[in-house]
This record gives C-alpha cells, sequence and structure tokens, in this order.
C-alpha cells in the first residue's frame, strides 16, 4: 500500500518504519512559528515549563505582524516580550519593524519554509505553507512552547482527501475563486482532521501565488493541512530563495484517500462567501445587489504582488467609489517596495485607496480599518464570521482581488466584467 | 471526575472569533479574556452563567483561529467543560494541552436542551441528563492522553518527563 505525501513526510520526520492516518505519532518539526498574539502565552508556557534554551534558534520564526505597528499600549507590551525572549534567545527569524510582513506571505518569500518541510504554527493559517508541498498545519500556543522546547510534537496522522481539478480557469478566476468553491462545495468541516491534496490539470499551471491562497484555506474546511505535490512551479518559486536542501515529495500512484473529488473548473465565474460563513459561496452573477462601505485588499490569502498587479489592472485610471474605503495592504515589504516599482502604488492612490503598512490588524478586527455597526466590506481575506472585521452587526464578504477591485469602483459587489 | 452544571446551548459552527473577538486579544491575562466569554454569540452570556456551568455546541465547534485565548477564557469563566457533536481540530488540541475537558456526543447534543443539567463521569464515559435519567456513553480517553491530563496539561507533562 502506497502513502500520500501527507503521509510521506510525517513519516520523514518520525524514526518509524510504517504510518497510517489516525496514527499518533511524535514528529520533528523542521520550523516553529509564533507571532504578537500567540508567542506571548508560548513564552511563558516555555518558561513555566523550566525552558532555558530553545531547541534550535535557527528553527524558530517569531513574526510581530498582528497588532502592529502597535495599536495601543497592551499591544505593545506583548510585541516587547516577544522581542526580549528573541533577543535572549539569539532567534535567527524574528522580525518586526520595517522588516515585517505577514508571516504567511513573509516565510516562504525568505525561503524560510520549503518543501519536504514539517512546520507547525501558533496561527491557524499555517497550513499556507502547503503549497510548496511542505506538511504544515496551524496550533496552540502551548504546542508552540512544546515544539520550541524539544523540536518535536505529537501529531494524530490525517486521511488525505483528493482534490482533481480540471479545465482552464476562465478571466478572472483566481486560486481564491478555486478554493472558495471549494469549501462552499465541502463545508466548514468538509475536511475536518483530514489533509486536502489539491492535484490535476487546473493545478499542474496554477501559479505559486495561488496555490498559497488555496492551501491558505484549507483550515476553513476544517483541514488539518492542505498540500500541494510540489513541480517544476515549486522548483523555480523555491531555486532563487532556499538557503538549505530540501526535498520534494510525491503520492505514491496506490496511495489510500478517504476520499475523491472532481472539479471540473473551466465553468466556473468568480465566487463570493456571504456572511458569516467562508462557506456561504455564491457565484458573482447571483450576488444582488450589495452595497459596501470597504474594500480591503491584502492578507495572508490575497496580498501578494501578483494579487496587487491585478488590483491594478482594474483600479489603473479608476477611482473608488466615494463612499467607500478602499484599503490595500501589501503582505510583506518587498512587495511593498515592488509595487512602488512597479507604479502599482501610484495606480491605488490615483483611485483613492488608502495604502497600509504590512499588517494583518485590518483582517481579525484588530486595526487599520475596523467597520462599525451595519457597515459591509468585500474583503480579499479568508474569514467573514460575525464581528471578524469590527462590529458584531458588520458584514464580510470573502473574495478575489479582481472581485474587491471592481467593487470599490463601483460601491457594490461587482464582477470585473461589469466596468 | 465528576462535572456536574446546567448546560448552555449554541449552535454549529461556533468559530473562535465569537468565542474571544481579536479586539480583545492585546492580552492574554485569563481573568481579562473570560470577561469576553462567547460574547459575540451571546453578549450577555457571562452575566448569565454560573461557575460550573457546561457549553453545549453542535459541530465544528471551535474553528477559525489558532487562538489558545478561546479554551482560556471559557476556563477562567469557570465553565467546567465543553461538549459538541465535533470539534475543530485546533481547539480539540488547544482544551486538552490547557486541561479543559472537552467531549464529543451527537447523541447527547440532540437530546438536551439550553437550561437542562448533566452529570458528566469522564472516568466511566458516561453523560446523565439529570432531568430524564437518561444515560449517554462518551468514548474513553487515550492512556497517553490520561497521564497529559493528569499531569496538569501538555507543559506540565513535559517538565515532569
Amino acid at each position: 500500500m502506497g502513502y500520500t505525501i501527507t503521509e510521506k513526510i510525517l513519516l520523514a520526520h518520525t524514526d518509524l518504519k510504517d504510518i497510517a492516518p489516525g496514527q499518533l505519532i511524535n514528529a520533528r518539526v523542521d520550523i516553529a512559528l509564533g507571532n504578537d498574539i500567540t508567542a506571548p502565552i508560548a513564552i511563558r508556557e516555555f518558561r513555566a515549563a523550566g525552558g532555558k534554551k530553545v531547541f534550535n534558534r535557527e528553527k524558530i520564526a517569531l513574526v510581530l505582524d498582528h497588532f502592529t505597528p502597535n495599536k495601543d499600549i497592551s499591544s505593545a507590551q506583548q510585541c516587547k516580550a516577544v522581542r526580549e525572549f528573541a533577543v535572549e534567545q539569539g532567534i535567527v527569524h524574528f522580525y518586526e519593524g520595517g522588516q515585517v510582513g505577514v508571516e504567511h506571505a513573509l516565510l516562504p518569500e525568505k525561503g524560510i519554509v520549503l518543501p519536504g518541510d514539517l512546520v507547525i504554527g501558533a496561527d491557524s493559517h499555517t497550513c499556507t505553507y502547503g503549497a510548496l508541498g511542505a506538511f504544515a498545519t496551524g496550533v496552540g500556543s502551548t504546542d508552540l512552547a512544546a515544539a520550541m522546547l524539544e523540536g518535536e510534537l505529537w501529531f494524530k496522522v490525517p486521511a488525505s482527501i483528493k482534490f482533481i481539478i480540471f479545465g482552464k480557469l476562465q478571466k478572472w478566476v483566481s486560486g481564491k475563486d478555486l478554493i472558495l468553491h471549494i469549501i462552499g462545495r465541502i463545508g466548514v468541516d468538509g475536511a475536518l482532521y483530514q489533509a486536502m491534496e489539491f492535484t490535476g490539470e487546473t493545478i499542474s499551471s496554477l501559479p505559486m501565488a495561488d496555490r498559497l491562497s488555496m492551501a491558505n484555506m484549507a483550515i476553513e474546511a476544517g483541514a488539518k493541512n492542505g498540500i500541494f505535490p510540489p513541480d517544476e512551479i515549486t522548483a523555480e518559486y523555491v531555486k532563487p530563495r532556499a538557503k538549505r536542501p530540501c526535498k520534494f515529495y510525491s503520492s505514491d500512484p496506490d496511495a489510500v484517500y478517504a476520499e475523491v473529488m472532481e472539479i471540473d473548473a473551466s465553468k466556473l465565474e468568480p465566487q463570493v462567501a456571504f456572511p458569516h460563513l467562508p462557506s456561504n459561496v455564491r457565484g458573482i452573477s447571483d450576488v444582488g445587489q450589495v452595497r459596501i462601505d470597504q474594500s480591503l485588499i491584502g492578507s495572508c490569502t490575497n496580498g501578494r504582488i501578483e494579487d496587487l498587479r491585478v488590483a491594478a489592472q482594474i483600479l489603473k485610471s479608476r477611482k473608488a467609489a466615494p463612499h467607500v474605503r478602499l484599503i490595500v495592504v501589501p503582505a510583506t515589504p518587498l512587495i511593498y517596495r515592488q509595487a512602488l516599482e512597479e507604479g502599482l502604488l501610484d495606480i491605488f492612490m490615483e483611485a483613492q485607496a488608502i495604502i497600509s503598512p504590512p499588517s494583518c490588524g485590518a483582517c481579525l478586527g484588530g486595526h487599520l480599518g475596523i467597520l462599525a455597526e451595519g457597515e459591509r466590506a468585500v474583503a480579499t481575506t479568508n474569514r467573514n464570521f460575525v464581528g471578524r472585521m469590527g462590529h458584531p452587526q458588520s458584514e464580510v464578504y470573502l473574495a478575489s482581488p479582481a472581485v474587491a477591485a471592481a467593487s470599490a469602483v463601483l460601491g457594490r459587489l461587482a464582477s470585473p466584467d461589469e466596468l | 471526575m465528576i462535572f456536574r452544571g446546567k448546560v448552555w446551548k449554541f449552535g454549529d459552527n461556533i468559530d473562535t472569533d465569537a468565542i474571544i473577538p481579536a479586539r480583545y486579544l492585546n492580552t492574554s491575562d485569563p481573568a481579562e479574556l473570560a470577561k469576553h466569554c462567547m460574547e459575540d454569540a451571546d453578549p450577555a452570556f457571562m452575566s448569565k452563567m454560573k461557575p460550573g456551568d457546561i457549553i453545549i455546541g453542535g459541530e465544528n465547534f471551535g474553528c477559525g483561529s489558532s487562538r489558545e485565548h478561546a479554551p482560556i477564557a471559557i476556563k477562567a469563566a469557570g465553565i467546567s467543560c465543553v461538549g459538541a457533536k465535533s470539534f475543530a481540530r485546533i481547539f480539540y488540541r488547544n482544551s486538552f494541552n490547557m486541561g479543559l475537558p472537552i467531549f464529543e456526543s451527537r447523541l447527547l447534543v440532540d437530546a438536551i436542551s439550553q437550561g437542562d443539567e448533566i452529570e458528566i463521569d469522564s472516568v466511566k464515559g458516561a453523560i446523565t441528563v439529570c432531568g430524564s435519567g437518561e444515560v449517554f456513553a462518551i468514548s474513553p480517553i487515550p492512556p497517553f492522553m490520561e497521564k497529559l491530563i493528569a499531569d496538569g496539561g501538555l507543559m506540565k507533562h513535559l517538565a515532569r518527563k
């Protein structure tokens, strides 16, 4: 019996001879990640357990990206606690200030996470790195503390669901639309405890930015991880970034799946997830008249340079509707600079957008773009739960950068084709 | 362990933003977090509940963010344990790691109502609905997890090792 890519990566990080779904294993961790919200608890737990030194200062990433630039005194205190720990422990991958980016955009960009890695992060969207062919999963702060101490952690081996996606994507349809469509079909617990493996002809030509958007939202279907078998597109992405060896794993032809789902992507139109669940998905032609107050383009799902290019293409020589606050958040300093050099920031400013520093703030209702009672936002983010971006009576509609940009111009949920 | 308390029943897909909204995550102080427990699911929850009470959810309880602040807020609010038809996996992990007892039972969740009193015997693996006397079985906790809980959570377990 063969193995899936998820099983192979997990097995390679143990001393076991074989592995099966449902099995509880201890596995070695290549990278352990924390941020300014989750790391303070992990550090407290680390010290309470008598921790003196982290297992390996090169294998821990601490990224102060959520409530930064510090939104208030409490947030500043949390960042200070993480900074002091990072300095004391000599953490190599510590990012703050002008070097900080949204963690799940930053770590792949810098080559910190690589194909074949086992990555845990005290952030649910750690599953993003599955786009590179890594096993990556979100955990809590206590798990991060244990991993920082021991360099290993317990896991339950997940069964896998295989998605075979075929057909050529239509104009304005992206990885974001694909994953929203899938979540709409299987539900927010459709892949609970399981791995989502994405394959098929649509996937083999899908750019890395789209793969990162898709893997990012695997958690929104309840999955433990999302994973793309690495290929030439992966190799091209990783080659200029990797500073250590990495390994490309692939699923065996006789690997066992809990379920196989085939999806014809050729007829898919841009998708929008209505409040208050990411599974509440409709095609753009079925959205009706939904007036919006804010359009947010950014986040770990869609704040990459490719996303900003699509948005700029639509916003060029246009302006956001007078009642819409358009907020663009380049996810990392490098993306910010690229957007500047490519003239995208000019286009956004002409469109009367607010250009935010890299931050997770607006996506989770922290700061830099909070909604008032009754307000509606279209956002390229990943969650639209009650109160996610502000007041409990505000609403979030999840969409691609193309739809968010077109909606900003027209002041309502809209397809770029309407412009 | 035996827990007996009044049931506060919630629906499917109670997410961690509803359990503890991100706007309160600029602290990890359990007492502060407890003040806002379940706020976006039921704004009056903290004024109604009593220590020892039990939260019952539907499918996929605790979905969304990995924030450990969610089980911390529930535990610090005085909730003795959480039951649901199913749990989101990170919340499930976090609860064990924090020492917040949780259990899964689809039959029980369908059979009980808001305000019922239930008794959970985690050793026997049985839940009794006090009013009707009806008993529901829950899966036993595996031995290694029992040890982890007995040691007081993951980190105390590691410290002991």
